[in-house]
């Protein structure tokens, strides 16, 4: 199977860099799967997991808004936060979505509802990065 | 005599635990140095990337036309601040507070023409001992500072731009050339300069639109470049107090040494007078 080097950069560091056969993301325009050789391209990402296929093997990863990059040798993820499985606090991320939650039942200003909503995503998305 | 001793005995007890903590504080702050220049290495691949990226929209779109890239007329100005919570850092917060307030000083003429945006404690209570209340503040920054820790701030600043509450924001922070090195500097940030959005290489296709993707972008790299800024900001603080504190070191190695021979010379002169007082005693007996 040919593959192709997927690399997952936070402004911390250098999260991933790997060989993968596919990836699979959440960009804004809706879900995109990329194999190798595909045009190069860049879109914003959604607050969503993204799947990594690797030799039979998948992987997944939660990312945290950015956006994708696809160059011709490889494939960059630029995200604010990245997330391997192992990395993920699960009862975080659960207090996090009640907190979240709890907030967006009450009735604020749009601001607010808007930051809620996006402590949502994020919690939603470790939560279903965890999960598997 | 011998209380003139006992006091100079004191002074150098004293003087060497200082030296102990200074010594202790210099080696702490070294270490701490490696790691924050290596932090600030590490970031730089994401900021150079939006840029990277940014500059091949430009040059496949022609002229780019997105409100964070132009200038107007400036009526309010935002300065993003970044200071240390913690002092015995030598000039390092003293030179950086200095730069701005002169700046603002020499700028404005009302303190409604500028807000200040605050990174650390020492910079806060600078600004509040003169009346003026932040914008924004974060205060409590571990030594190697998340992206997440200054997301909201960088994200109010750069809002308050886009919105025209602003019309201009200045980063103001240390910049890092060596550990013995940190000049303070003053960085327009937004409006962005193009020219720094040059010589792109790939073209991409952009999903959905390649302003759309700006939108998205630029925001974001002005959002890191402000990271960056703490992070370097980080890094002279910690060169600031290696130097500092080997100083203050240096220092009570010299007094150390100045007081151990005023003491050895009051020890040596109680000796000599003790035997001449003896002798003094023997022969008046005789």
């Amino acid at each position: 199977m040919s593959s192709f080097l997927l690399e997952i950069v936070t402004p911390e560091r250098k999260v991933y860099a790997e060989d993968v056969n596919m990836v699979i993301v959440k960009g804004s325009e809706g879900e995109m799967g990329i194999m190798p050789n595909h045009i190069p391209m860049v879109t914003p990402l959604k607050i969503a997991p993204i799947t990594i296929k690797k030799n039979n093997a998948e992987e997944k990863i939660a990312v945290g808004g950015g956006f994708l990059e696809i160059r011709k040798d490889k494939v960059v993820i630029l995200a604010e936060s990245a997330e391997l499985p192992g990395d993920i606090d699960l009862a975080r991320a659960e207090a996090a979505k009640q907190r979240a939650e709890q907030r967006l039942g009450g009735k604020k200003d749009d601001y607010d509802q808007l930051r809620a909503e996006l402590a949502l995503q994020r919690a939603m998305n470790r939560i279903a990065v965890k999960q598997g | 005599m011998a209380k003139g001793m006992r006091e100079i005995k004191r002074s150098i007890k004293s003087t060497q635990n200082t030296k102990q903590i200074t010594k202790a504080m210099e080696m702490v702050a070294s270490a701490k140095l490696k790691r924050a220049q290596e932090a600030a290495v590490a970031s730089r691949p994401y900021t150079d990337k939006i840029r990277e990226v940014v500059a091949s929209i430009a040059s496949g779109g022609g002229a780019i036309k997105h409100p964070m890239l132009q200038s107007r007329e400036i009526k309010r100005t935002a300065y993003l601040v970044v200071t240390s919570d913690r002092g015995l850092a030598g000039g390092y917060n003293a030179n950086v507070l200095r730069k701005v307030w002169l700046t603002i000083q020499e700028k404005h003429k009302s303190p409604a023409e500028y807000d200040v945006f605050v990174i650390g404690r020492k910079g806060r209570d600078y600004f509040k001992r003169r009346g003026i209340t932040p914008a924004d503040e974060v205060t409590g920054l571990s030594d190697s500072p998340k992206f997440a820790d200054i997301k909201s701030l960088a994200a109010s600043a750069v809002k308050g731009f886009e919105s025209g509450k602003y019309d201009e924001l200045n980063l103001v922070y240390n910049q890092f050339y060596n550990a013995i090195t940190q000049v303070p500097v003053i960085k327009q940030l937004l409006p962005l300069d193009q020219s720094q959005f040059t010589g792109a290489k790939a073209s991409y296709e952009y999903e959905p639109s390649p302003e759309k993707v700006l939108d998205v972008l630029l925001p974001k790299y002005a959002e890191t470049v402000i990271y960056s800024a703490v992070l370097e900001g980080k890094a002279s603080e910690f060169g600031a107090r290696m130097t500092a504190m080997g100083n203050a070191t240096k220092n009570a190695t010299k007094m150390i040494a100045g007081l151990t021979l005023t003491y050895n010379r009051a020890r040596q002169a109680a000796i000599t007078q003790e035997i001449a007082e003896i002798v003094g005693g023997a022969n008046a007996q005789q």
